[in-house]
Parts: C-alpha cells; sequence; structure tokens
C-alpha cells in the first residue's frame, strides 16, 4: 500500500507540490490527472526517491524510504516520461542493464527480461538497436524496463505521450494485465480519455494542489448535469416550450441552439423517455437525437473554472 | 552490489566503444598528430632533417673579403643561402621567400678592417628581416658576426690584401681623434707588429717556406651529445609527440565522460538510475572506474602504436610508467565527473570544458615544451596537473628515470584527482528534475 502523506516541495518561491495527499491500496490504478506543470510529474519523483520532499512523507507498506539503497525501493518501479533507453544498446542489453542494476543476474535476469519483453509485444525484436525502433515500440520498451524487478507499485509518468493510437491501446492492454495481476498503478496524464478507461480512482491536482481525490461515478456527481440531450426539432423552439422544459421534474436546464434542444439531465435512462414523451405530447416532433456525456474534462472545468487543455 | 557496479562500467565502456566518432577521435586523431609532431620535432634519433634558414645575401662590395663572407655563410649547415640583387632582396622577404637578406656595402671589406681597431668610421650592413621569423633573424645574425670577424682577420693576417689593411689601419689610429696617446701607442705597435708577421709571411713566400696562417678563429670547439637514457640511446622526439597527445585526447575524453552524465540527465536516464537502489558512491566510481579504464586502453593503445611504428620505448621504470598512466587516468575521470558537476547543460558544458582543456594541454607543455615559456609561466605551469603527467612520462620514456622520479608526479596527480572529485562529488545535483 502507497500513502502520500501532505507532500511539499518548494524550488525557492515557487511552490511546486502544496500539501499533496492520497493513498492506493494493492491492485488499484489512481490517475494522477491535471495540466502540464500541475506537479504531477514532482509528486511521483517523489515517490520515486529521486526527489526529497521539503514537508511530508511517503510511505510504502507503512515504511517511508531511508536513503539511496533502502530495499524498499524495490517494491517501486518508475516509467519516466522521458523515454529512458540506450538507443545505442539492443532492447536486451537495455533491459539486462537496467535488471542489474536490481542486483539481477543469470536466470532470474534472464526469465525477468522474457517475460518482460513478452508482455509489451517486443520479443522478436529483443537483438534490434532501440535506435531502429519506433516512438510507440521504444514507450512500450520503456515500461517494460521498470517491470524487471517486479515491483509491487508502477509509477507511469505520462507513459503514452507522442504515441500513435496503435501504440497507446497496446499499452494500455500492457497496463490492464499488470492491473489483474494486482499490481498498484500511479498514472499521470493530462488525457481524460486515458484516466477514464484505466482509472478507478483519481486524484486531480492543479498548482501543487489536490482538488479533487475520488472514483469517476463519484466525480461525475459533482456536476450539476452528467448528460446533456441534444433534440433536434422540425421547427425552432419558442420561449414557451423551453419554460415548459425547465418545469420538468427531469429537467436541470435548458436551452435551444437553432433547431437544436440542450437538455441537461443527471440520469440519462431514467429522464430522457419522459422528456420525449412531453415533447410529442406538446407538438414538437423530434428529427434527431443524441446524448453527450459529461467528461472529466467537464468535472475538471467544474471544478477550476478552467478547460484543462487550456491550462 | 557489484552487480550493478559491473553492469554500470560495462554500459560505459559498450557506449564509448560503439561509438566510431569516440573511438576515431581518441585513437587515430592522437597517433595522427603525434606522428606529425614528433617528425617535426626531431622525429626518431635526430634523423629528421631539420629546415634551413633561407638568407639572401646582395655583395655590392665585391671584394674578397666579402665574397668570403657570402661562401662562409652558405657553407653554414644551418642556413640556405642565395645571391641576389639590392633590388629583389627586400622584396623576397616582403613575400616570405626568405627570413632575412643581408647587404653588404661598397667597400665592406676594407673599411670593415680599417674599423676592427678604431670605433671610427665602421661600415653598416643593412639587415632586412621577416618580423615574425624573429628569432631566425637572431641566429642569422650571431653567425654573420662570427663570420665577418674571422674572414676579416683573417685577410688581416696574412691575406693578400693584408699589409695594406694594417698600413691603413695604423694610419686611421695614429690620425684617430677618439683615442688617447697611450691607447695610440699601444695600438700602433699591435699594427706594426701586425705589419712585420705580414712581412716575415711575404718573404717566407718567396722563399718558398711554410707560412703561418693567421686571423681570429672561435677559440672553442664543441663536442655534440644529445643526454638521453643512455650513452648509446638517441632520442626519440616520437616519445614526447605520443605522451603529449594521449594527454590531449584523454582529456577530451574526460569532456566526453562528463557531458554523457548531463545527456543521461536531460533524457531522463538519471532518474531510472537514481530509482534503483543503488548508492551515489556506487554511481560516480562506476564512472571513475570505466573512465580510468578506457584512458588506459588509450594510453596503451597509442603508445603501442609508437613502439611499433616509432621505436619509442619505456627507457626509465615500466612501473613508473604505469603508476603515471594510472593516477593521469584517474585524474581525468574526476576530471570528467567535475564537468557533470559544474555543468548545466550538455551544450554551455562542452564548449567552456573544451576551452579548458585545450589550456591544460597548453600549459601542460603537450604542443610545445614548457621551456620555452617565459619564467613566471613555467612556475605557473607547476599547479597544472597536464605538466606534471608531461613530465612524468617524459622522465619514464626518453629519459629513462626511475620509478624515484615517477612518485613526484603520481602524488601531485592524485592529488588533483582527488581535489576534482571532492568538488564534483560537493556540487552534484543528485536530484533528478522533476
Amino acid at each position: 500500500m502507497l500513502q502520500v502523506n501532505s507532500l511539499k516541495k518548494n524550488y525557492g518561491a515557487l511552490q511546486a507540490v502544496d500539501g499533496v495527499t492520497f493513498c492506493a491500496s494493492d491492485g488499484e490504478t489512481i490517475g494522477l490527472l491535471g495540466p502540464n506543470g500541475a506537479g504531477k510529474t514532482t509528486t511521483v519523483s517523489i515517490i520515486a526517491g529521486l526527489l526529497s520532499p521539503t514537508s511530508g512523507e511517503v510511505l510504502i507498506n507503512g515504511r517511508p524510504l531511508s536513503g539511496d539503497t533502502d530495499p524498499v525501493k524495490r517494491k517501486i518501479g518508475l516509467v519516466p516520461q522521458d523515454l529512458a533507453l540506450y538507443d545505442e544498446m539492443s532492447a536486451l542489453d537495455n533491459l539486462s542493464f537496467f535488471g542489474a542494476l536490481y542486483d539481477l543476474s543469470g536466470a532470474p535476469l534472464t526469465r525477468a527480461i522474457a517475460e518482460a519483453l513478452d508482455l509489451v509485444g517486443l520479443a522478436d525484436r529483443a537483438k534490434d538497436k532501440v535506435g531502429t525502433f519506433s516512438g510507440g515500440m521504444k514507450r512500450r520498451l520503456n515500461l517494460a524496463a521498470a517491470l524487471l524487478h517486479d515491483p509491487q507499485i508502477l509509477l507511469l509518468d505520462e507513459p503514452t505521450v507522442g504515441v500513435d493510437p496503435q501504440s497507446r491501446n497496446a499499452i494500455f492492454d500492457n497496463l490492464e494485465v499488470l492491473k489483474s495481476r494486482g499490481k498498484t498503478l500511479i498514472y499521470t496524464t493530462h488525457y481524460m480519455e486515458e484516466a477514464e478507461r484505466l482509472c478507478d480512482r483519481l486524484v486531480i491536482i492543479d498548482h501543487g494542489k489536490v482538488i479533487a481525490d475520488d472514483t469517476l461515478p463519484n466525480l461525475y456527481q459533482l456536476l450539476p448535469v452528467t448528460n446533456v440531450l441534444a433534440i433536434e426539432l422540425a421547427d425552432p423552439p419558442d420561449a414557451p416550450l423551453l419554460l415548459g422544459l425547465k418545469a420538468l421534474p427531469q429537467v436541470e436546464a435548458a436551452e435551444s441552439q437553432g433547431r437544436v434542444l440542450k437538455i441537461g439531465i443527471r440520469h440519462l435512462s431514467e429522464d430522457t423517455p419522459a422528456i420525449l414523451q412531453w415533447l410529442v405530447m406538446e407538438g414538437h416532433p423530434y428529427t434527431h437525437l443524441a446524448n453527450e456525456r459529461a467528461s472529466l474534462e467537464t468535472v475538471f472545468l467544474n471544478l477550476t473554472g478552467r478547460s484543462l487543455r487550456d491550462s | 552490489m557489484i552487480t550493478p557496479l559491473v553492469a554500470l562500467v560495462r554500459r560505459d565502456l559498450r557506449l564509448f566503444f560503439s561509438d566510431q566518432r569516440s573511438v576515431l577521435m581518441s585513437f587515430l586523431a592522437p597517433i595522427v598528430i603525434a606522428s606529425f609532431f614528433g617528425y617535426v620535432f626531431g622525429g626518431s634519433g635526430g634523423k629528421t632533417e631539420t629546415s634551413k634558414i633561407p638568407v639572401l645575401i646582395v655583395d655590392q662590395d665585391g671584394s674578397d673579403i666579402s665574397r668570403q663572407i657570402a661562401s662562409g655563410l652558405t657553407a653554414d649547415k644551418n642556413l640556405e643561402v642565395k645571391v641576389v640583387s639590392s633590388e629583389s632582396a627586400k622584396e623576397l622577404v616582403r613575400k616570405g621567400k626568405a627570413t632575412v637578406a643581408i647587404l653588404l656595402p661598397k667597400e665592406f671589406g676594407a673599411n670593415a678592417a680599417k674599423a676592427l681597431f678604431t670605433s671610427d668610421g665602421k661600415p653598416e650592413i643593412d639587415f632586412f628581416y621577416d618580423p615574425s621569423h624573429r628569432m631566425e633573424m637572431g641566429m642569422a645574425q650571431g653567425i654573420l658576426t662570427g663570420q665577418v670577424m674571422q674572414t676579416v682577420s683573417k685577410e688581416m693576417f696574412g691575406g693578400a690584401t693584408g699589409q695594406k689593411m694594417a698600413s691603413d689601419a695604423l694610419a686611421r689610429v695614429e690620425q684617430s681623434q677618439g683615442l688617447d696617446k697611450a691607447s695610440k701607442s699601444t695600438i700602433s705597435d699591435l699594427l706594426r707588429s701586425v705589419e712585420k708577421f705580414n712581412n716575415e709571411n711575404a718573404k717566407a713566400k718567396v722563399d718558398g717556406k711554410p707560412v703561418s696562417s693567421g686571423g681570429f678563429t672561435t677559440p672553442y670547439q664543441v663536442r655534440e651529445e644529445a643526454v638521453t637514457s643512455g650513452t648509446s640511446v638517441e632520442y626519440n622526439g616520437y616519445a614526447h609527440s605520443f605522451g603529449g597527445m594521449g594527454i590531449q585526447f584523454i582529456l577530451f575524453m574526460g569532456i566526453d565522460v562528463g557531458i554523457g552524465v548531463l545527456l543521461q540527465r536531460q533524457r531522463g536516464l538519471w532518474k531510472r538510475l537514481r530509482a534503483a537502489p543503488i548508492s551515489k558512491t556506487l554511481l560516480l566510481s562506476a564512472r571513475v572506474i570505466s573512465a580510468a579504464i578506457i584512458a588506459l586502453v588509450i594510453l596503451t593503445v597509442i603508445f603501442t602504436f609508437a613502439r611499433i611504428v616509432f621505436g619509442v620505448r619505456i627507457e626509465g621504470s615500466m612501473l613508473g610508467f604505469v603508476g603515471i598512466c594510472l593516477a593521469f587516468s584517474l585524474m581525468t575521470a574526476t576530471f570528467g565527473l567535475l564537468i557533470a558537476a559544474l555543468g548545466k547543460t550538455p551544450e554551455a558544458a562542452r564548449g567552456l570544458s573544451v576551452f579548458v582543456t585545450l589550456l591544460l594541454v597548453m600549459l601542460g607543455g603537450a604542443w610545445v615544451p614548457a621551456f620555452i615559456f617565459p619564467q613566471w609561466l613555467q612556475t605557473v605551469t607547476k599547479f597544472v596537473p597536464t605538466r606534471w603527467a608531461m613530465d612524468g612520462l617524459d622522465a619514464m620514456t626518453w629519459r629513462g628515470l626511475g620509478v624515484d622520479a615517477a612518485l613526484g608526479p603520481i602524488a601531485v596527480l592524485l592529488g588533483f584527482a582527488l581535489l576534482f572529485g571532492a568538488v564534483a562529488v560537493h556540487q552534484f545535483r543528485w536530484e533528478a528534475e522533476g
């Protein structure tokens, strides 16, 4: 179990991390979500022992890291945001080297390398120089290098930056396998869709502070609406229609954009039939219906008043 | 902890030897440049022909004396003499075709003889020289002085015009206003003796008797002996040049060690290394060990080449030679760490460290021997580690000194290694940037 308690990290006057607290149980996937510069990488670096916190502590199974050679470090695997690999060496040589840093040698090292390459689907390229790999393959090898010593906690710092959708999916598949093996994943990203797909719980960080820490459904509950129905009518809606709609108990908000009605609701399956029926009964048949689901983007916007991608 | 240490050292060696540019720069470049410098600065056994000073002579006098002077200069092994007209002499010097042009004026021979005993009416020799060859000009002037003294005095003492020269000189001394009565009397007696000597020689010549040769000559003879490791061992210029270039390119390798650490930071590899359960000491030690091994390999390869191709031998203590190589290798490794500790980015660190390295190499006497430096600069270079490495390698190679001569350089180099290492550890940014 990983516990992060009131972490602070100052660089002079700049407060990069300001009281970050969260915990992760075995087998749980935590998404550290926030815009660039929010303090995600600094938090991960402190957890990995790369940076000393100004204050606060990181506990792994109830024990803090004590020194560079603390065996507790073996419980952590770090996948840095940069492609931390030697282009001049083969994939096999890279993994041999990184495994040896954890005192692995001989048969256990060979086995660990084979398993890691197998997982990321690079076994057939083991002897090729990393410099000849595509960006996506390097990302997968970057992940494999952190798995050799079989860590319980994996720190993944934006592990899909700059890869094509196919490679991103491959990495997601790898992570889902690791999750199924009971590994704890700490996943930093500023891509909402990644967090939504992978994470059990989300810790949203902004300006070094945790502004939300909850499951995805609970975070959606913070929003005034969870779905927006877009209903296209045969004729443009008039003011009495909008007033009537807003009076319905299922409707949280309603506005018109040309011939399209935008109606905010909380429960899609329960609220939609009643609204559609009311429209037909009032003489406003619809020609097209679509649902826009609220996203983490909306959650971030709701929490900070700023769009995540513009931050 | 052995497994990570071996892995770190192996990684460095693998990366170094897989980089063709590094290998080329570290092995081929010092060999090529040292071969060139070694040839230029004396070659093997002093067999390399040294270049002669190109000298022009304008003989406006055309006397026996001026012709003898020209022929004496031509015979000198250090000069390459051409007789030219006065019009072309200056132009040829200006164009760099000759270092010096010597103009012997009309009546030079007669006037030089007359001025031998008085300071009045000395003839002037015009000396046109290339200002970029000031040292050679001084050398040519010295050779000319000796030649003129020898030729003029020889003509005075028994030459074809010797009797007339002596009579003219006697008349000039007696008329001289610059000499006091006593001096006049003494010099006149001397010149009368010369007249008498010349008359006796002329009579002896007529009678077919042996004639005494006269004139001043250099009152000594030089017996040259290059002091090397033994009487039968000749100086090998390649020993110094290979030592010097070895030092230079090993220091360049040291720069790459430091830049390598900075690149690791930039590429995120440093994070991975620091995340592993290994100590700072182990991380740095591995760098020092791998750099020292590479430095030793470079020294071994280039000195083996020098041995096979140019016959460079370790004439002194092999133990001392190995000790100096080891100490210098360690110093280079810590020098690399210092660059890594003080450098902010690879780009910024490279420029500055190349400049510092070139300074170290230059002041250490790896390019040109330190003895040509001004005295104050020679004193300063005692605080430069490369000077000690250079002196140590010279001592163990061509000077053929014992292990005791290596102890000083080894101690100083290890001292610098400790100093660089301590500063590097103190200044090292251990934290990986967030």
